[in-house]
């Protein structure tokens, strides 16, 4: 039995549904009857060569690009035809952290955290304020990082202060930009325990675009595959390691591959 | 189904039972914590029971353990295992040291401010010698070696900053010629001296309008775009990768933009000595009745070409100065929007006050040398 929130949102639909999805840059045709559905609570990470329109398909799921053709619902709202009052209620449901981090560079840290709870709640200032020192320590930041600027971040930082900002709002739903490019391996294995840890203990379900083979094995429940402009495969991981699809093959059984799957054993 | 957050109190004998209902999440919780708090406040052997909770986030877990904390004593706490989990994630979380509050401005800030604002000038006037001699040295070097002059970034600046600024320095001086035959034709036909409308567009147009509203525009249109182009590039480390590939960024973006805006700036004077000519005019033929030829004839007879070269002298000062500053600003950008918009604004400041400053030194010159 389906449920209708107060929101208009189905809670028992799949957070993301996208049946038969068509992205073309005018003659360049990126997606073609692309179908994706990422069951609640899983961890699911997307896999695909250079080009092969990961981010395309993220950007579309959240908004930011209007495809050619095909429905995406999230939550079991088609975004198409979404009301504001919709809308709102599945920004409050998701976060996403962006491949660069995307942290408001005129704000500091903190503000940075906290302006998605100043939009969307109605906390007082000094809840917010602790809540958002909080969420500053959960992600991993030394203390008194929250008084940083974006700008005076390192690379790692700047990551992690963007997933602190994406977990906010404690969303349902997490989408991940390659969270771990650009982290030493320690800080990338100590970032994927803690989105394993949150996934867990929050019910979360996170849709994660990575490269990162070590990730893959480590906190994701399913993988998906895209090449040929669709998803060729949706997966457990170990599972993949099997397929006869050339690309899959050649992902997982390279060198890396290996060295990944030996290291999750 | 989202329910907002509520509890209900047990007393037992010896401790208070607090059973959790509803979805204590960041949205929903409200104020339930406070009120939680408060009803715990000093209460011996509370046990906090989260079997019926809905929804929990970190948000609804911070506020039960804060909560629990109002308490005598560290409450027991009945959960689930993964909300045990979450508990004590947040748990360890919130032991972090808080942010430091902001300070607030007081009297010693502002004397503060007021003291790196002063010690600031100095360092400006530094860079900007810093900055001319960088310059010097690089027109220097492209004098010695014009091959080495990337003209090709030069030619497609001289489009961007001069020809696509064609029509607007058309139509802004055309309007500029236009009002000042109209204001002279007024004032001068109380004297019966209409006819002196030609020498007044005249002088106007060639010696001052015509230069200075170019300069004007430019300022507001290529300063701002120069700073903004060179700043996002010098945030997106664009000006450091320059440099270690040995390039200097000197040679490669600001001796083209230099180089692009003194080249084109007589184009569009010339542009707009005629415009404002025919913008003065259409007044003399439509509101005086002058001939065209009378015009023209007053114009060659009392005017002459001199005032026409006056103006034209002072159009490449103008635009070595705008694009000067208009680099500068650009590559004082630091790595926060907010620098880049200061600098942005910086130059069209700059680089407007240098051009009316320009103006009035020449025109000073020029009175003195009685031309």
């Amino acid at each position: 039995m389906s449920v209708e929130g107060e929101d208009g949102l189905d809670d028992d639909a799949p957070p993301i549904e996208v049946r038969g999805l068509e992205s073309k840059f005018g003659d360049h045709v990126v997606h073609e009857g692309l179908d994706l559905t990422i069951p609640r609570g899983a961890v699911v990470g997307i896999v695909g060569g250079s080009g092969a329109g990961k981010s395309v398909l993220l950007n579309t799921i959240i908004g930011l690009r209007e495809p050619q053709g095909g429905t995406i619902k999230v939550f079991g709202q088609d975004i198409k035809t979404a009301k504001r009052r919709q809308w709102t209620a599945i920004e409050r449901r998701w976060g996403v952290l962006f491949q660069r981090g995307a942290l408001w560079s005129n704000l500091t840290v903190k503000e940075n955290v906290a302006t998605p709870m100043t939009e969307h709640t109605d906390l007082t200032a000094s809840d917010i304020s602790e809540l958002a020192d909080l969420k500053i320590a959960l992600a991993g930041l030394p203390a008194g990082s929250g008084a940083l600027k974006p700008s005076e971040l390192s690379g790692g930082m700047i990551k992690r202060a963007s997933l602190a900002r994406a977990l906010a709002l404690d969303p349902e739903l997490l989408f991940l930009d390659e969270p771990t490019s650009g982290l030493d391996p320690i800080s990338a294995a100590a970032f994927d325990s803690l989105i394993a840890e949150l996934s867990d203990s929050l019910k979360l379900t996170v849709f994660m675009v990575t490269h990162d083979l070590d990730s893959l094995y480590r906190i994701t429940d399913q993988v998906a595959v895209i090449a040929d402009m669709k998803v060729v495969a949706m997966a457990p991981v170990q599972q993949l390691e099997q397929s006869e699809h050339p690309w899959i093959k050649s992902y997982f059984h390279g060198a890396r591959g290996r060295a990944a799957a030996q290291g999750a054993e | 189904m989202p329910q907002a957050a509520d509890y209900q109190l047990k007393d037992n004998d010896q401790s208070v039972t607090a059973v959790l209902t509803g979805d204590w999440t960041a949205i929903l919780m409200g104020a339930a914590p406070e009120r939680l708090a408060a009803d715990l406040k000093g209460v011996r052997g509370v046990t906090l029971d989260l079997t019926d909770i809905g929804r929990c986030d970190t948000s609804g877990a911070w506020g039960l353990l804060r909560a629990g904390r109002g308490g005598a004593g560290a409450p027991a706490i009945v959960a689930p295992p993964e909300l045990q989990r979450l508990l004590d994630l947040v748990r360890q979380a919130g032991e972090a040291a808080p942010t430091p509050p902001h300070r607030h401005r007081s009297l010693h800030g502002l004397f503060e401010r007021i003291g790196r604002g002063v010690m600031g000038l100095w360092d400006a006037i530094v860079d900007t010698f810093v900055f001319n001699g960088r310059l010097l040295t690089a027109v220097g070097r492209a004098a010695l070696h014009p091959r080495r002059i990337r003209w090709a970034a030069v030619f497609s600046l001289m489009e961007r900053a001069g020809l696509d600024a064609i029509p607007i320095v058309a139509t802004t001086t055309f309007f500029i010629g236009a009002v000042v035959g109209l204001l002279g034709a007024n004032m001068l036909s109380q004297f019966g001296a209409q006819v002196f409308v030609v020498e007044l567009i005249g002088i106007a147009v060639l010696r001052e309008f015509n230069v200075l509203i170019t300069a004007l525009l430019l300022a507001g249109r290529s300063a701002s775009s120069f700073a903004a182009e060179i700043g996002a590039m010098k945030m997106n480390q664009e000006i450091d990768a320059m440099q270690v590939l040995g390039v200097d960024p000197f040679d490669a973006l600001v001796l083209p933009r230099f180089l692009a805006l003194l080249l084109t700036i007589p184009l569009l004077t010339f542009i707009a000595t005629l415009a404002g000519l025919a913008g003065g005019w259409l007044v003399a033929v439509t509101a005086l009745d002058l001939n065209t030829s009378v015009f023209i004839q007053r114009l060659i007879d009392n005017v002459g070409i001199t005032h026409f070269w006056v103006g034209l002298s002072k159009a490449p000062v103008m635009a070595m100065v705008i694009a000067g500053i208009g680099c500068r600003q650009g590559l004082e950008v630091g790595g926060d929007v907010e620098s880049l918009g200061r600098r942005v604004t910086g130059a069209v400041v700059e680089a407007i006050f240098a051009a009316i400053f320009i103006d009035a030194v020449f025109a000073l010159i020029y009175m003195e040398l009685k031309i």
